[in-house]
C-alpha cells in the first residue's frame, strides 16, 4: 500500500514540478515580450477590437526589446549561464530525490519484511510452545496415573503391557512426544528384590552413550548390568516406541541423571539438553516428571520432595520431526527457515532443529524466546527467510521513473532554452538579412536609376550625331538606315525613361511636384498627341471634364499627363474601331449620383459601340465604400479635389486570364502582344504607382472583344483662390484671351446621341458659347425660327446626322439661308479622309458648312470658328502670338536685369526682352548683378544664368536674397525710410533662372535657392509668358 | 541682279540652311527680334557670336594642347560655345558641343580633339553660310529691295 502511495506522491510531485517549469518558461518569454506584451492581452481580451494593432505593437516591442537585448549581450550571457546552473542543480536535485525515494522505499520494504518475519516467527514459537505444553501436561497426567494406579494400589494394577497400550492410545494427546517411559526409584537395598521380582537386572546406560550404536546392533541383553549405586532408576514401563529403554537405569545416563535429580527436587517437569537419542540416534530432549508417593504441599522443600519420590516419568520429545510437523501444519516452510536452539549455556547454544548452514546468508533473523515450562532451560527459535529478499523492482522503477522524468524535464528545459536562443539568433540573422535585402533592393533601384541615367547621356550623343548624319549628303538607302537607327534610339530612350521611372518609384525617390496646372489644357494636349493616330485608325477620340472640376489644380501635371498618356496609348494600341473616351469627374459627383446621364450606360455610348459597365472598374475602390471624402487624413491639401478619371475604349479587351497580372511590371497580355504592338508592359505598373502617389486608386473592367475601361482616382489641391467658384466654365474661360470674342454667342448643336452631344457641348461651352442641343435637323430649324429672343450664331451638326439624308441636309441649308442673317453651319467630322472635306474646309461659300475635325479641343474649335467667322484680322491664331501680345503688355516699361557670362546669349536675351518693350540692362557676372540689385533699386525683375564662372546663378541669387532680407528687417526698424520709398515694404525681386537643360531637378534647385522660376534658353514666348505672368499679373491689375 | 531675284535667292538659301540643319527655329526668332529700333540686331548678334566662338575655339585648342588637360576649363568653354550657338540657332555647332561635353566628362582627349576638329569645321561652315546670307541681304539692301 505504502509503495503505491509513494508512487502516487512521486507522480504528483513530478506534475507540480512540470507545471512550475512551464510557468517559468512562460514568464521568461513574457518578460521578453515586455511590459506591453503583458498588459495588452487584457485589452485585447476585453475589447478584441484591434488584434492586428495589438500584434503590431507586440512586434514593435519585440523588435525594441530585441534591440535592447543586443545592446546587453553580456547580461544575456550571464542569464544563459544562470540557466545552465539551474539546469545542473535541477539534475543533481532530482537525482538525490530519486535516490532518497529509493532508499526510503527499500527501508520501508525491509521493515515490512522484518515485521512479517517477526510475526511469523512468534506465531511458530507460540504454537510450538502451546503444543509442547499440551504434551507436557499429558505427560504429567500419566505421572499422576502412575502414582495412582501403580504406587497407590498394592499390588499394582499397571504392568508394562497396560502402560504401553495406554500410552499408545493416548499418544495423539501428546503430539510432540515420540514416546513415554516410567522409571521407578529403586534403592540399593531393594535392588535384589526388585531384580528378582522383574526378572532382569538393572542395566547401565552410560556405556551406550559413550559409544553410540546403530539401531540395528542395539541389543538390550548385551548391556552391562548397572554397577552398584546408592539408588537406581530403572525403566519399568515404556511405550512401544521406546520399549528398548526398559530396564535401563536412568540415573546412569548423564543427561537423564541430571534431569531426574532436578525433576524430583523441583516437582516440575524438566528438560534435558538436546542429545542423540538411544537407538534412533536422533536429536531429542527428554522431559522428566517426578512421581511422588504422597501428595506434597506446594511449598515442600526439595529434601522432602526427594524423600517422597517414587519414580520418574519421562517423555521423549523428538524435536526435529515435531517441528517439521508443526511447520507443515502452518504450510509456510518454504518461506522461512526455522532453527530452534537450546541456549541454556549461552556460549555454546545447542541446535535442536535446523541448521544455520542451509539458511541464506541474509542477515535478517528473528529470535523468539520459547518457554517449555522449565525455568532452568532456555530455548530460542531463530527464523530466517529461506530466500533472499526479492529485488526491489518497484523501488528501482519508481526512482528511475523519477530520474527519467526529471531528466526529460531538464532536457525540455534545455531544449527550450536552446530553442529560444536559436530563435533569437535566427531573428537577429533574419533582421540582418532583411536589412541586406532591403539595401540590395535599394541598390538595385539606384543601380537602375544610375545606369539608365548614364545610358541616356551617351544616347543623346548618338541621337544627336544621327541627326547630324541625317543632314549630310546621304542617298535614299543610307537615309533609311539612319532613320531606322534614330527611331530605335528614340524607342530606347523612352524605354530607359520608363525604367528610370520604375526604378525611381521603387526606390521611393519619385516625388510629385505641386504646381498649378490646367487640367483641361493637359487633356487637350494629350488629345492632340493622339489625334493623328486616332484619325489614322478612324477611332473617335473625346474628352469630357465635368463642370464641377476646378479650372486650376495644384499637383504634378507631368505625372498626371503620364498616366493619361499611358492609358490612352494602350487604348489606341488595341482599338481598331469605335471610340476612346476620357472622362473626368469629381469623386463626389460619381458617388452621389447614379445618374445615367453622368455615367454612360453600356448602350448609350459615344460611338454607339457597346462598352463594359464602367461602374465595375471602380467597384473595388476604397474611397467609394465609405461616406465622406475618401482618405481625408491622407491629403495634406487645404482644398482637396478628388478626381475620378476614366479612359474607355472599344478595343479588343483584356483576356480574363490576364486580369490579375495587368499591373505587374513588364507583364503583357501575351508574347504576341509585344510583337504586334511593342512596348515594355511597364506603363500600367508605373501608372499604378503614380496613382498611388496621388493618393488614388486604379482599377479596370474589361470584356474581351467589347472593350476596356480603366479608371483611376487622384487627389489634387484646388488651385482656385476660393473653392466656391468652380462650376461656371464661362466665367473661368474669360481668362483665356483667345475665347473672348465668342463670349455670349449661342450655338445649336444637332446630335441625336446624348453622350456625344454632351462632349461637344462641353468643348463649345469652354469658349463661352451658349449651347442648345437638339436631336435632329428639323428640330434645329424650328428652334432657329422660333427663338426670336436669342439669336443663334452657329449651328453645329454631327457628321452622322448630316450624312444620313443628304436631301434633307440640302433642304436645311436652303431653309437656313432664307432666315435673314443665317447662322454659320459647321459639321463635326471624325476623320479627315472624308472626300467632302476638300469642298467644305474653306466654308467660304454661303451655305456650305465648315468642317471641324475631331478630336474636339477648345483651341481647335476656336481656330475653326475664327476661320469661318472671319476673326482672322485680329490675328489671333497661334498660341504663341497670343502670348506675345500678352507678354508685350506685361513687360512694357519694366526694368529688367539680365545676367549671363556669354555675350551672345546676353545679347539675344536682351533683344528678346526689348522686343516686348522691356527696359533691359545687361551684366556679365553675378557679382556685378549683386551690386546692382542691392536694395533700394529700380529693377522689376532679373533673369539669371545658372552656369557662370566665378559665381553661379544660385549663389548670386542667395546673396541677393540675403541682402533683401537684411534691408527688409532694417526698414521695418526704421519706419520712415521704408515709407519714403513708396515701393513694397518687402523687397522681393523676381529672379528667374535661365537654363539650357530644363530638367526636373534644376527646377527644384531653383526654388530652393530663392528663385521664382526658370525659363529655358533660348526664350520660348509661351513659357516666358507663363513664368512672367505669375508675378507680374497681380501688379498688372493695378497698373492698368 | 535685281532685288527680286536676290530676294528669291535669299529665301532659297535660307531654306537650304534650315533644311540642312545649319540653323534652327532660334534663328527665325532672332530675325523676328530685329525691328526698326535695332535694324542690325541679327548681324550684331551673329558677329558677336563669331568673335566669341573664335576666341573660345582658340582657347579650346590651347587647353587641349597642354600636357595635363584641364577638363573643367574645357567644359566651361564648350558650355559657353554651346550657349551662344544655341542662342543664334547654329544647330550643328550646338550638337557637336553636346558630344564634346560628353567626351569632356569622360576625359577622353581623343574624342575632345576630334570634336574640336569637328567644331572648327562646323563653325567654319556656319560662318561662311551666315556671311553669305548677310552679304545677300546687303546686296538686297544695296539693290534697294
Amino acid at each position: 500500500m505504502s509503495l503505491v502511495h509513494v508512487l502516487g506522491f512521486g507522480l504528483k510531485v513530478g506534475h507540480l514540478i512540470w507545471m512550475i517549469c512551464w510557468w517559468f518558461v512562460s514568464v521568461i518569454s513574457m518578460n521578453w515580450f515586455g511590459n506591453g506584451g503583458i498588459m495588452d492581452p487584457k485589452m485585447s481580451l476585453l475589447g478584441g477590437k484591434d488584434p492586428i494593432g495589438w500584434w503590431e505593437r507586440v512586434l514593435g516591442r519585440i523588435s525594441l526589446i530585441h534591440h535592447h537585448c543586443s545592446q546587453y549581450v553580456g547580461s544575456k550571457r550571464v542569464s544563459n549561464t544562470w540557466w545552465r546552473k539551474l539546469l545542473y542543480t535541477w539534475l543533481v536535485g532530482s537525482t538525490i530525490c530519486s535516490m532518497w525515494t529509493f532508499f526510503y522505499m527499500s527501508s520501508q520494504a525491509a521493515e515490512k519484511r522484518k515485521e512479517t518475519l517477526t510475526s511469523m516467527c512468534d506465531e511458530r514459537a507460540r504454537m510450538l510452545q502451546d503444543q509442547f505444553n499440551v504434551s507436557m501436561n499429558h505427560v504429567q497426567a500419566i505421572s499422576i496415573l502412575i502414582s495412582t494406579f501403580h504406587h497407590g494400589k498394592n499390588p499394582s494394577v499397571i504392568d508394562q503391557r497396560t502402560f504401553a497400550r495406554y500410552a499408545e492410545r493416548t499418544a495423539f494427546e501428546r503430539p510432540l512426544t515420540s514416546g513415554v517411559a516410567y522409571a521407578v526409584r529403586v534403592l540399593h537395598s531393594e535392588r535384589e528384590q526388585f531384580e528378582k521380582q522383574h526378572g532382569w537386572t538393572i542395566k547401565r546406560m552410560d556405556t551406550i552413550e559413550q559409544k553410540p550404536v546403530h539401531k540395528d546392533d542395539y541389543e538390550p541383553e548385551n548391556l552391562e548390568p548397572s554397577p552398584i549405586q546408592e539408588e537406581y532408576a530403572p525403566v519399568i514401563f515404556a511405550q512401544d516406541t521406546v520399549s528398548h529403554v526398559v530396564s535401563l537405569d536412568m540415573l546412569s545416563g548423564k543427561e537423564d541423571r541430571e534431569n531426574v535429580l532436578r525433576a524430583r527436587a523441583s516437582g516440575k517437569g524438566v528438560l534435558t539438553a538436546p542429545f542423540r537419542l538411544l537407538k534412533t540416534n536422533r536429536l531429542g530432549v527428554i522431559l522428566t516428571f517426578a512421581v511422588y508417593k504422597m501428595d506434597l504441599p506446594a511449598n515442600a522443600t526439595p529434601n522432602e520432595r526427594i524423600r517422597a519420590t517414587a519414580g520418574y516419568i519421562g517423555g521423549v520429545f523428538h524435536i526435529q520431526s515435531l517441528v517439521e510437523k508443526l511447520l507443515q501444519q502452518l504450510a509456510s516452510k518454504q518461506n522461512i527457515v526455522v532453527t530452534v536452539l537450546d541456549t541454556t549455556n549461552q556460549s555454546y547454544p545447542i541446535s535442536m532443529y535446523g541448521s544455520s548452514s542451509n539458511a541464506s546468508d541474509d542477515s535478517l533473523e528473528d529470535v523468539s524466546m520459547l518457554n517449555f515450562g522449565d525455568p532452568f532451560r532456555k530455548h530460542e527459535m531463530h527464523c530466517r527467510y529461506k530466500e533472499r529478499a526479492p529485488w526491489p523492482v518497484l523501488e528501482i522503477a519508481t526512482s528511475s521513473g523519477i530520474i527519467v522524468i526529471a531528466f526529460l524535464m531538464g532536457y525540455i528545459f534545455h531544449a527550450t532554452m536552446n530553442r529560444i536562443a536559436k530563435v533569437e539568433d535566427d531573428c537577429r540573422e533574419m533582421s540582418r538579412l532583411k536589412k541586406e535585402a532591403e539595401a540590395a533592393d535599394v541598390a538595385k533601384s539606384q543601380f537602375l536609376a544610375t545606369v539608365s541615367h548614364e545610358i541616356r547621356t551617351p544616347m543623346n550623343g548618338v541621337l544627336g550625331m544621327l541627326d547630324i548624319l541625317m543632314d549630310t549628303d546621304l542617298d535614299v538607302t543610307q537615309q533609311d538606315y539612319v532613320r531606322t537607327a534614330q527611331a530605335s534610339g528614340k524607342a530606347l530612350v523612352s524605354l530607359i525613361n520608363e525604367v528610370l521611372d520604375q526604378a525611381k518609384i521603387e526606390s521611393g525617390k519619385l516625388e510629385l511636384e505641386a504646381v498649378q496646372f490646367d487640367l483641361r489644357a493637359i487633356l487637350d494636349d494629350v488629345l492632340s498627341l493622339f489625334s493623328g493616330k486616332s484619325q489614322e485608325k478612324g477611332v473617335e477620340l473625346a474628352v469630357y471634364i465635368s463642370d464641377r472640376v476646378p479650372d486650376k489644380l495644384i499637383g504634378d501635371p507631368g505625372r498626371f499627363r503620364q498616366i493619361i498618356t499611358n492609358l490612352m496609348g494602350n487604348s489606341i494600341k488595341f482599338t481598331e474601331k469605335g471610340h476612346i473616351f476620357v472622362t473626368v469627374y469629381l469623386v463626389e459627383e460619381v458617388r452621389d449620383s447614379s445618374d445615367v446621364e453622368t455615367i454612360s450606360s453600356p448602350r448609350n455610348t459615344l460611338s454607339g459601340f457597346p462598352v463594359p459597365e464602367r461602374r465595375l472598374s471602380w467597384s473595388k475602390f476604397r474611397g467609394f465604400s465609405q461616406e465622406g471624402p475618401p482618405c481625408p487624413s491622407l491629403s495634406s491639401f487645404s482644398h482637396p479635389v478628388n478626381l475620378i478619371v476614366s479612359v474607355e475604349d472599344t478595343g479588343e479587351g483584356i483576356p480574363l486570364e490576364a486580369h490579375p497580372r495587368i499591373f505587374t511590371p513588364f507583364v503583357q497580355v501575351g508574347p504576341s502582344i509585344s510583337r504586334t504592338h511593342g512596348g515594355t508592359g511597364i506603363g500600367l505598373s508605373i501608372s499604378k504607382c503614380l496613382v498611388g502617389l496621388m493618393n488614388g486608386e486604379i482599377g479596370f473592367v474589361s470584356e474581351p472583344r467589347v472593350g476596356s475601361t480603366f479608371t483611376f482616382t487622384a487627389v489634387f489641391d484646388n488651385g482656385c483662390s476660393s473653392s466656391g467658384d468652380y462650376g461656371d466654365p464661362q466665367i473661368n474661360s474669360q481668362s483665356n484671351p483667345s475665347t473672348l470674342e465668342f463670349h455670349g454667342m449661342t450655338a445649336l448643336l444637332v446630335d441625336p446621341r446624348p453622350v456625344r452631344a454632351k462632349v461637344s457641348r462641353y468643348h463649345i461651352q469652354r469658349l463661352g458659347i451658349h449651347v442648345e442641343v437638339v436631336p435632329d435637323l428639323n428640330h434645329s430649324l424650328s428652334s432657329v425660327t422660333n427663338c426670336k429672343t436669342t439669336k443663334i450664331d452657329m449651328i453645329i451638326v454631327e457628321e452622322e446626322v448630316w450624312d444620313k439624308n443628304s436631301g434633307s441636309s440640302a433642304l436645311f441649308v436652303n431653309q437656313l439661308s432664307d432666315q435673314g442673317v443665317a447662322p454659320k453651319l459647321f459639321i463635326l467630322t471624325n476623320s479627315i479622309s472624308s472626300s467632302r472635306t476638300g469642298n467644305r474646309s474653306s466654308g467660304k461659300i454661303q451655305g456650305c458648312p465648315a468642317v471641324i475635325t475631331k478630336p474636339l479641343r477648345s483651341s481647335m474649335i476656336a481656330a475653326s470658328l475664327q476661320r469661318a467667322m472671319g476673326f482672322r484680322n485680329r490675328a489671333i491664331t497661334r498660341n504663341g502670338e497670343i502670348s506675345r501680345l500678352a507678354l508685350r503688355s506685361l513687360l512694357r516699361g519694366r526694368k529688367i536685369l539680365v545676367v549671363d557670362d556669354n555675350d551672345v546669349n546676353l545679347k539675344v536675351a536682351a533683344g528678346a526682352l526689348k522686343k516686348y518693350g522691356a527696359d533691359v540692362l545687361c551684366v556679365n557676372s553675378g557679382i556685378k548683378a549683386i551690386s546692382l540689385l542691392k536694395p533700394p533699386h529700380h529693377f522689376d525683375a532679373c533673369f539669371m544664368d545658372i552656369q557662370m564662372p566665378v559665381m553661379d546663378g544660385f549663389e548670386a541669387t542667395k546673396r541677393i536674397r540675403a541682402a533683401e532680407q537684411s534691408f527688409n528687417s532694417e526698414s521695418q526698424h526704421g519706419d520712415g525710410h521704408g515709407e519714403a520709398q513708396g515701393r513694397a515694404k518687402n523687397w522681393h525681386l523676381p529672379v528667374l533662372a535661365m537654363t539650357a537643360d530644363v530638367i526636373h531637378a534644376t527646377h527644384e534647385q531653383c526654388l530652393r535657392y530663392g528663385m521664382d522660376g526658370y525659363v529655358s534658353k533660348p526664350f520660348e514666348a509661351e513659357q516666358l509668358y507663363r513664368e512672367v505672368s505669375r508675378f507680374f499679373a497681380s501688379e498688372t491689375n493695378w497698373t492698368l | 541682279m535685281d532685288a527680286l531675284q536676290l530676294k528669291r535667292q535669299l529665301i532659297t538659301f535660307t531654306e537650304l540652311l534650315f533644311r540642312e540643319g545649319f540653323l534652327d527655329e532660334q534663328f527665325h526668332q532672332l530675325q523676328q527680334l530685329q525691328d526698326e529700333k535695332n535694324p542690325n540686331f541679327v548681324v550684331e548678334v551673329v558677329s558677336l557670336f563669331f568673335e566669341d566662338s573664335e576666341r573660345l575655339l582658340n582657347e579650346l585648342a590651347k587647353a587641349l594642347d597642354q600636357q595635363n588637360v584641364d577638363y573643367k576649363k574645357v567644359d566651361a568653354h564648350v558650355h559657353q560655345l554651346k550657349g551662344s550657338s544655341s542662342s543664334i540657332g547654329a544647330q550643328r555647332v550646338q550638337r557637336v558641343c553636346i558630344v564634346f561635353r560628353n567626351y569632356c566628362n569622360e576625359k577622353n582627349v581623343e574624342g575632345c580633339l576630334k570634336c574640336l576638329q569637328q567644331l572648327k569645321h562646323e563653325y567654319a561652315i556656319v560662318k561662311t553660310k551666315l556671311e553669305a546670307l548677310f552679304s545677300l541681304e546687303q546686296q538686297i539692301l544695296a539693290a534697294g529691295g
